[in-house]
């Protein structure tokens, strides 16, 4: 097919690829332009130092990855706290660097271990003791429900009856793992709370 | 390792010194008079062939029938040791002397029986619960209990 025109006098090259070249190199040419940047207006020094998030997400992320616990072990339960601390599972991976040995210190009071009546008043203060925001894990048959014991003229058939109570770790004891897991269902709980509430 | 003193030997001894004192002797123990429980102890300890004078163990055990009061007794000096029974066949008030002025380390555990057996030890300086607390009914270690 002839078309009249279509070719520049007797180079050989076409007028349509010509026009598609000049399209091209124009398109090119408007590209080199820089973008605008939205934060412009901000000094230099703020802008390397400014992050946008709501107050309760770093709040709770804050709270949530610096638990300290509270060193209290009632009964057995107590030794597998203790491995769930020390080196092979090493607690401090999730922040919890330190058991604290004062209430006042202590965020996560981890119950491990059959209450007995005598020693439920002191259960309660150091509770009580613990300043919020505070958490309480049951670890353990007996601390959940009084366990083997729980018909027992001494002992108290579950935690809940003395303070409130967040995670219950089931297992007679609980294996460290499973402690860990609790630990890290609380922080999803923390994750979960808003600071108007509490 | 603490020899067991041979308890017909003391047993023997016992009556010779003083008379009427030794019930029955019940290898490896020996069962006292309940009235002569304080003088025996005393001799016991300060004697210079047995000079019992460490109390290991106090502890009681229901027959239903009557009350055991059982004493271990080491002495730190000959390595030796004996065991003591006394008998109480009261049940509501149980009563047995205190050895606490004999031997300190009988404080405790005589509150621990008088908690859980209800076994009322006179002459004892503090005799109130040890486990259990105070308004607690009954006496749980009792066969009878519940």
């Amino acid at each position: 097919m002839e078309i009249e025109g279509w070719e520049l006098a007797g180079s050989g090259i076409h007028i349509i690829d010509v026009m598609e070249g000049q399209k091209i190199e124009e398109l090119k040419l408007a590209s080199q332009r820089a973008i605008p940047d939205p934060d412009d207006w901000l000094e230099a020094e703020v802008r390397r130092n400014v992050l946008l998030t709501t107050v309760d997400y770093a709040v709770n992320w804050a709270r949530s990855r610096s638990i300290f616990p509270l060193m209290f072990g009632l009964a057995c339960c107590a030794f597998e706290m203790i491995a769930a601390a020390a080196s092979r599972f090493d607690i401090a991976r999730f922040g919890m660097d330190i058991f604290r040995w004062s209430p006042r210190q202590a965020d996560l009071m981890i119950v491990a271990g059959t209450i007995t009546w005598k020693m439920a008043p002191a259960v309660k203060l150091i509770y009580e003791q613990m300043a919020e925001p505070k958490w309480v894990i049951a670890m353990g048959a007996c601390a959940i429900s009084g366990g083997t014991f729980r018909e027992s003229y001494s002992v108290v058939p579950g935690l809940n009856r003395i303070v409130p109570v967040d995670v219950y770790v089931p297992g007679c004891p609980p294996r460290p793992e499973g402690l860990i897991y609790g630990i890290r269902l609380i922080h999803q709980k923390i994750m979960s709370e808003s600071i108007k509430k509490r | 390792m603490t020899i067991s003193l041979d308890c017909e030997r003391v047993a023997k001894r016992l009556s010779q010194e003083f008379p009427g004192s030794v019930l029955a002797v019940e290898k490896p123990a020996i069962v006292l008079e309940i009235e002569r429980l304080r003088e025996v102890a005393e001799f016991l300890k300060t004697s210079p062939e047995f000079e019992l004078d460490y109390l290991a163990n106090l502890t009681a055990v229901d027959y239903l029938d009557y009350f055991e009061v059982v004493y271990h007794l080491v002495s730190l000096t000959h390595n030796h040791g004996l065991m003591l029974k006394v008998r109480c066949y009261e049940r509501t008030k149980p009563m047995v002397p205190s050895v606490v002025d004999v031997w300190r380390a009988a404080d405790f555990q005589e509150r621990e029986v008088y908690d859980l057996m209800g076994i009322v030890f006179k002459g004892h300086p503090n005799l109130k619960r040890l486990f259990l607390w105070e308004g607690f009914e009954g006496h749980p270690l009792r066969k009878d209990y519940l």
